[in-house]
């Protein structure tokens, strides 16, 4: 009875555990620090087994839905509503699941670093409460299948983070931050309501389904194609919509980096959603694949050249991340340009979206992990600065051996898990156009350059004298950094496991749109 | 800085109107315009009153920002154990259980003009006061801190 509650109710259990947990925190904090740590600890293990079992479901009976305020979580359509699903319905195919596993991971990975690395700021409640609603706000616009609905999570995940960002107020510098972010993503979410107007002004419905099996491809819905994938673009941080992402980056702690990371993906995620199940075949494909491909190609080349000459290690890396993000947007906008191919999408598109996809939670773990090693630097020496830190590599072992995993995987050397899926995206952007693998693989190598260097000018040289009573960090901090590089080795010793698993449905999921209408209004 | 005696006087006068305007948007959510967030935004601009009409020290000494953050934090958790109450009905989160028990807020909605009746609707007035409570907490908080930023003139 209880189990077949637990199964029934995934989807919202997935967003009611962390949001219980997020508005119980302060409470909790007010009685004691160390059980509203536990506390945190345990709602965010809790929302993992949520997504672990909600993939499965997923993965063994195809998409699952569920329709809040509903006598039942199928009932999509009511009988007396002359075809149309008017409750908020989630959607969660392998492409969402995939998701949502991927955000509850590095969420525990943070959490547990949070134990140690916020130990020393004020206002704690506070943090762990909108930690835990940033972690909401993903889940819930990976989850959801309603374009209002997805409008409401990405404020929750924007405001969430923007709180954030400025959390280390670091005299007014983060605050700044911050509010730079805050703008962005408000003028980001307005373009969203915007574009949802649109749709629903001609459509008469929010459902991402019923718009997208009643979609025309009207002017009006390329001018809300437009709004939404600028400002979904910019919240993932696609050049030249980037801007925000360094300062952001670098002011927050080092924690909330790492998830703000999985937070612009969620974005990333949203305009694939945008593309293929919205719009899907009814749009220009080539035209728009393209726009999407050279998105990407100039994320790529942009943000490793602009990261290379970086002091800041945080800005550097933030650099690094808006340029992987371009192969992602690369590998997917390569499988869009020949969705309406089929040979062409069996040849190298597929294995390309699957390289994107891949990429995606690649750079969540590794990432993440290089942020937390940042901010474990941050933590025993009080500074970011390249110029200034050097021979820490005789203190702070541990920290250094994660970095060489973190710097190896983001530069796409074997075995770690970015090479996997950066073979993938150039052996299928190759057979698309070589032009562009070859700038891929060049950005590669530019990567590897710049973490070099990065690595030398920390880690390398004599003890300093400043830094002579510097520590490994915490075992908190050591164990958040542990897991996330365990899972960046696994998946790159294991990519065919993981990819067979969890990418290739993935993939599928956001080809198939027939599948995702059927699922929400039933028949095909 | 206490502001004149003519002010406080006025707002002392004021305040438990306020309160009750508010709360009466707040519980009649479900029968007339309003709801949760209007309701808990008059309450709140009640709070403001006694704050411009007292001195900063004054205010928190009787009432404080920690009372205050937990009034809204116990809003949130009203909210969301209210829908999640809904799973152990076995219907879907956010179902309005309330209408499957009991008498209380289950009364039939009457059909055509009607002076309008406080017990209908199911949990949507709990989920209205939830919000109210929420509302006032927060946004008294929000402007409790901005006046906290300001110098006193002597």
């Amino acid at each position: 009875m209880m189990q077949e509650l637990l199964l029934q109710n995934l989807p919202a259990l997935l967003l009611a555990v962390p949001m219980l947990g997020a508005f119980a925190t302060p409470l909790i904090g007010k009685a004691s620090g160390g059980a509203r740590n536990l506390w945190a600890v345990a709602i965010m293990l809790a929302t993992l087994a949520v997504a672990v079992l909600l993939t499965a479901q997923v993965l063994s009976t195809g998409t699952v839905v569920y329709t809040f305020g509903a006598e039942t979580p199928d009932l999509t359509v009511p009988a007396d509503s002359g075809g149309i699903p008017i409750r908020i319905i989630f959607t969660v195919d392998a492409m969402g699941a995939f998701m949502a596993l991927a955000a509850s991971f590095v969420g525990l990975g943070v959490m547990l670093y949070s134990f140690a690395s916020a130990s020393r700021s004020t206002g704690q409640n506070g943090y762990y409460a909108l930690l835990l609603l940033l972690v909401v706000g993903i889940l819930g616009m990976v989850c959801t299948g309603d374009m209002f609905n997805f409008f409401v999570f990405l404020e929750i995940n924007s405001l969430a983070g923007a709180a954030l960002v400025a959390s280390r107020v670091d005299k007014g510098v983060a605050v700044e931050a911050g509010l730079k972010y805050a703008v962005l993503s408000t003028l980001g979410g307005l373009l969203v309501l915007f574009a949802i107007a649109l749709l629903y002004g001609q459509y008469g419905a929010l459902n991402i389904a019923v718009i997208a099996s009643r979609m025309l491809f009207t002017p009006l819905d390329q001018i809300a194609l437009v709004m939404l994938l600028v400002a979904l673009a910019m919240k993932a941080g696609a050049v030249p919509m980037h801007f925000w992402t360094p300062d952001a980056y670098s002011m927050a702690p080092s924690s909330i980096t790492a998830l703000l990371v999985v937070a612009s993906q969620a974005s990333l995620y949203g305009v694939f959603r945008v593309v293929f199940t919205l719009y899907g075949l009814t749009l220009e494909y080539a035209t728009i694949g393209w726009i999407i491909i050279i998105l990407g190609v100039l994320s790529m080349f942009v943000g490793v050249t602009m990261a290379i000459p970086q002091k800041d290690v945080k800005r550097l890396m933030a650099y690094h991340a808006v340029s992987q993000t371009g192969y992602m947007l690369l590998g997917v906008g390569v499988g869009l340009a020949v969705l309406g191919n089929q040979q062409l999408l069996d040849t190298y598109g597929v294995i390309a979206m699957e390289g994107g996809i891949f990429h995606i939670i690649n750079h969540a773990m590794y990432k993440g992990l290089l942020f937390l090693t940042a901010g474990a630097i941050f933590y025993r020496t009080g500074t970011r600065n390249l110029n200034q830190l050097g021979g820490l590599g005789h203190s702070m072992k541990w920290t250094m051996v994660f970095f060489i995993i973190g710097a190896l995987a983001i530069a796409g050397i074997p075995p770690f898990n970015g090479f996997a899926s950066k073979l993938m995206i150039y052996e299928s952007v190759f057979l698309f156009n070589p032009l562009l693998a070859i700038i891929a693989m060049v950005v590669s190598i530019l990567t590897l350059a710049s973490f070099v260097k990065v690595f030398h000018s920390i880690f390398m040289g004599p003890r300093l004298p400043e830094y002579a009573d510097v520590r490994e960090v915490p075992a908190p901090m050591i164990i958040g950094m542990a897991l996330l590089s365990l899972l960046v080795i696994l998946f790159g010793v294991f990519p065919q496991e993981v990819v067979d698993l969890l990418i290739t449905p993935a993939a599928g999921a956001l080809i198939d749109q027939g599948g995702y209408i059927a699922s929400v209004l039933g028949g095909a | 800085m206490n502001m004149s005696k003519i002010v406080r006087s006025a707002a002392n006068l004021l305040f438990p109107f306020i309160l009750v305007f508010g709360f009466y948007i707040v519980l009649h959510g479900h029968l007339t315009p309003g709801g949760g967030f209007q309701g808990g935004a008059v309450i709140a601009t009640g709070f403001v009153l006694m704050f411009v009409a007292y001195s900063y020290d004054f205010i928190t000494g009787c009432i404080g920002a920690e009372s205050l953050h937990t009034t809204e934090t116990i809003g949130l958790l009203l909210f969301i154990v209210t829908a999640l109450v809904a799973l152990g009905f076995g219907v879907t989160f956010f179902t309005n259980w309330m209408l499957d028990v009991g008498p209380v807020l289950n009364n039939p909605v009457a059909y055509g003009p009607n002076p309008g009746d406080l017990n209908t609707a199911g949990f949507i007035p709990v989920m209205n006061l939830a919000v109210g409570i929420e509302v006032l907490g927060a946004l008294s908080v929000i402007v409790l801190y901005m006046l906290s930023g300001t110098k006193e003139e002597i």
